[in-house]
């Protein structure tokens, strides 16, 4: 049944092995925050403010260890959510409800932290427990309004983002508020056996390993087992998936509960690192922060790793530019820049290295002539 | 009225992708008011050529010219102003909304930004009355079987003001009633001075409806010949550059063991009417049932019921001999069950994964796929590979995503993970739908050695050559209940075509 000149053309795929996709990835990235860069150099410059000044600062900042760190520290918490929010995007879910679930992770920590008495590696691995515990309870509920009711999950998380902020301020104010001896109000501080530790005087948690480790996790779970094949395979295709016997509507709930779990862990490095205690005064705006990486990162855990290191820089530099009076706002600009840069630049590359490798299929085959009629 | 004036001429058309060289150099000249056939094998490069002259994509070379016109077509809506319309292998219509608003999307009449839905009914219903192809229009397109959403899609087209049809194998799933309803409306419409251009693997439809007709292989014009001047196999063997093998009966005898036994299943439908009225069969070790009737009378439920994913009113389904009226899905496909979907994109295959990952789709859980707790990748894609060998798959690697294969290639890849997965009881729904004469023949040879080996078959199908050439025992269904049980022996294409259309079987004996 083969046909010989059809065979022929199609080519050896090793010949053909397409550019390194990885190697493209990396390089499209890294142009897209050139470029993002670059047009932000040129708001700059039409504002009235030297771009070069700007970024020879943002630079010099950058090679100082103690930035190095801070970019670190700041990239903690983000990996979290980012791979929380990956985690929904492989199964085609869009979980803007990490910042809900972080808070309530975050809270729930405080308190139980608070009032129990455990020695100190317990201490903390009964925190990371409570804290995912009360993160995927959270997303759960979204996941049970899909499942049962077909609320779509953005409306549902959304809505739970405003509603953890009320319910854990009024628990909070109601019957958490601890009067010490000091002025700051804040939830009963947790014993030291519930801290983290930190390296470098203070200038980077040692949490940091727990969020290298979740990504590992993450990377072993959804990409390498059984069960992220079918987590995947749904995600890209639920009916083709439940006709293979996937059920997805166990998928949906299970991806909603995992993704909150982890991202329930991402208050953590700041509660148990630093404030240990819960207060207004806490962290905001990892969920959406988290999305961000998670793109840039394209749901890849290398991605997400080297995408957290570069959202935590750029926070990092703010100060040192506004030592400069440079506005710290560039920064934001920067970071939008970049989400638009890279989604455009993969665009275009993907385009490009397809054509170019169709080209030296082309060149490298001997054309069959056509046959006349 | 035929004429000599040409509506399309491609030159010297090129079209590469990733690892394929999908066109080299295709010429093809199509006569204004005349039905033009393509054919060619899987993968020949058909549906690339027809998605050029639409504007899908830009070729890298040659030129298109459409009545006497050349064109540079940058996209699908250049294609439409030229007055080029597609009805696409894969239907391309939205689920969730009716008939109306799926024809009028993306070309809607508006009045300061209204859509005008009645006068674009007004319009349909002309055009409807026209070309004889009727549809209702405020049904959900959900609802619909085959047959109807291709007529949708050609009213699509049509409403458009396409006077060149382009249907890229629009037989391949309709039973032969709907083949002769469609062949007279294209007739029509070719009367009223359209030009059509289709694509199809059915050399005898081929044959008797067309003008023309263009053979394409490996990606190449290779003749242009007039029907009258060819034979089928002339054609097969311009097609392929072989000979086809002949198909031989069974060897094997059909055993005692009942395998799949369904009774007295009853599901309700959305309406008051019931989709499934008591259906029972049983079918047995080293048989193969066969299913005729129109596509949207219960075939499609039936499966669904079978694989567990439609919960039935009343009955009871059991596979080799364990009653799993209220096992999940997953519990039957491991207790054996095996499933040919309808629609090899909808619930086939996951279209932007490698094929490696689609042939692991649904037997992940196969021993020899574990590596302590992960997957084995290595073995995964070795398995995949056999699987493109033995199925004759064309492709450069199990590395390149599914949406690169050509339609046929896509079902043989699907075929081959379903008998892959060693089952005892087999649903296969259109095994062969969308694959060429020669690959129809080599899956009919597989299912046939899988049989003799003892698997037990389910076959729905519109072809009805497969069905009486391979079946033991054929059922007719409509409107949700078997209305007819023959032999092959007695099954002639006009006496189930008679039952297929409601026809009330003698009960004979
Ligand atoms: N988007 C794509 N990317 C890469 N390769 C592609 C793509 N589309 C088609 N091809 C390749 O181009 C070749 C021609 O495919 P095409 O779909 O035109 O075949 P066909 O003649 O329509 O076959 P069939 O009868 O199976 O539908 C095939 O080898 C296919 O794998
Ligand atoms: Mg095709």
């Amino acid at each position: 049944m083969s046909d010989e000149s059809t065979v022929q053309r199609i080519t050896n795929p090793k010949a053909l092995k397409a550019p390194n996709a990885v190697l493209v990835t990396v390089a499209s990235s890294l142009a897209a925050v050139l470029i993002a860069l670059a047009i932000a150099g040129v708001l700059l410059a039409v504002t009235g403010y030297n771009p070069f000044e700007a970024y020879s600062k943002m630079l010099d900042a950058g090679l100082e260890k103690d930035k190095l760190l801070e970019a670190l520290s700041r990239a903690t918490p983000l990996m979290i959510a980012a791979v929380a929010v990956a985690i929904g995007f492989k199964m085609n879910l869009f979980n803007i409800g990490v910042e809900g679930q972080f808070l309530m992770g975050m809270f729930f920590a405080a308190i139980v932290g608070a009032y129990v008495d455990l020695p100190p590696v317990l201490h903390v691995t009964l925190l990371l427990v409570v804290a995912m515990t009360a993160g995927a309870a959270w997303a759960g509920i979204a996941a049970v309004l899909k499942v049962k009711k077909g609320v779509n999950e953005v409306i549902a998380t959304i809505m739970l983002n405003a509603i953890a902020l009320s319910v854990i301020d009024w628990l909070f104010q109601s019957k958490f508020r601890y009067e010490g001896e000091s002025l700051d109000v804040k939830t009963k501080p947790l014993p030291e056996s519930a801290w983290m530790p930190d390296m470098f005087d203070g200038r980077l948690t040692s949490f940091i390993f727990i969020s290298l480790f979740v990504v590992l996790v993450f990377w072993l779970v959804v990409y390498k087992s059984k069960f992220g094949f079918r987590l995947r395979a749904s995600g890209a295709n639920a009916v083709a998936a439940r006709t293979a016997g996937i059920s997805s509507n166990r998928m949906i709930v299970t991806a909603m509960l995992m993704s909150g779990a982890v991202a329930g862990l991402a208050g953590l490095p700041y509660l148990l690192g630093e404030s240990h205690a819960y207060g207004p005064s806490r962290p905001d705006g990892y969920g959406f922060n988290g999305i961000a990486v998670a793109l840039l990162g394209r749901n890849h855990p290398a991605g997400i790793v080297v995408s957290a290191i570069l959202w935590g820089f750029l926070d990092a530099v703010q100060g040192p530019l506004q030592i400069a009076k440079i506005p710290q706002s560039i920064v934001l600009v920067i970071k939008a820049i970049i989400l638009l840069t890279v989604v455009i630049v993969n665009e275009v590359v993907g385009r490009r290295v397809a054509k170019r490798t169709a080209d030296r299929t082309a060149a490298q085959l001997a054309l069959p002539t056509a046959v006349a009629a | 009225m035929a004429t000599d004036t040409l509506a399309v001429q491609l030159s010297g058309i090129e079209k590469r992708f990733p690892g394929v060289i999908a066109n080299h150099d295709v010429n093809l000249n199509v006569r204004a008011g005349t039905i033009h056939a393509i054919v060619g094998e899987n993968g020949a490069g058909k549906s690339t050529l027809m998605k050029t002259l639409y504007g899908m994509h830009q070729p890298e070379a040659g030129t298109i010219t459409v009545f006497g016109a050349p064109h540079v077509f940058k996209s699908p809506s250049d294609a439409i102003a030229a007055g080029i319309g597609m009805v696409h292998q894969h239907f391309m219509l939205a689920d969730n909304l009716t008939v109306l608003e799926n024809i009028v999307l993306g070309s809607e009449p508006a009045a300061r930004g209204v859509v005008q839905y009645d006068e674009a009914r007004r319009r349909l219903e002309a055009i409807m009355d026209q070309s004889g192809t009727h549809v209702d229009l405020d049904a959900p397109v959900s609802e619909l079987g085959v047959g109807q959403r291709q007529r949708v899609e050609i009213l699509k087209v049509l409403f458009r003001g396409a006077k060149v049809l382009i249907l890229d194998e629009p037989t391949a799933v309709l039973v032969p009633q709907e083949v002769d309803e469609l062949f007279s409306n294209l007739h029509r419409l070719v009367t009223d001075g359209a030009t059509i251009i289709f694509i199809s693997h059915k050399l005898d439809e081929v044959l008797t409806v067309s003008d023309d007709i263009t053979v394409i292989r490996a990606g190449t014009t290779v003749a242009e010949v007039k029907p009258d001047a060819v034979t089928r196999s002339k054609l097969a063997e311009l097609m392929v550059g072989s000979e086809l093998p002949s198909p031989h009966g069974r060897t094997s005898e059909v055993g005692t063991t009942i395998r799949l036994s369904i009774d007295g299943l009853t599901l309700a439908g959305p309406g008051e009417k019931h989709v499934l009225d008591e259906v029972s069969f049983e079918i047995r070790e080293g048989e193969v049932l066969g299913i005729a009737g129109v596509e949207g009378n219960g075939q499609f439920e039936l499966c669904e019921a079978i694989i567990g994913l439609a919960k039935p009113m009343s009955g009871h389904i059991t596979i080799d001999g364990t009653d799993v009226t209220h096992a999940s899905p997953h519990e039957r496909l491991i207790g054996g069950l095996s499933y040919i979907p309808f629609d090899r994109h909808r619930e086939g295959l996951l279209l932007s994964a490698p094929l490696w990952e689609n042939t692991l789709l649904g037997r992940d859980a196969d021993e020899q796929f574990q590596k302590g707790p992960f997957i084995d990748a290595a073995a995964a894609k070795a398995d995949s590979r056999s699987i493109i060998e033995r199925f004759d798959v064309r492709t450069p690697s199990e590395t390149v995503p599914a949406y690169a294969l050509s339609g046929g290639n896509q079902q043989k890849l699907l075929v081959g993970r379903e008998l892959s997965s060693h089952p005892r009881v087999l649903i296969a729904a259109h095994p062969t739908r969308g694959v060429d004469i020669g690959a129809q023949a080599a899956i009919w040879e597989k299912l046939r050695a899988a049989r003799d080996a003892g698997l037990a078959v389910l076959l729905i199908s519109a072809d009805l050559e497969e069905l009486i050439g391979l079946s033991d025992r054929i059922l007719v269904m409509f409107d949700g209940r078997i209305n007819a049980r023959l032999t092959p022996a007695e099954a002639t294409p006009e006496l189930l075509g008679t039952y297929m259309t409601g026809g009330v079987q003698e009960v004979a004996s």
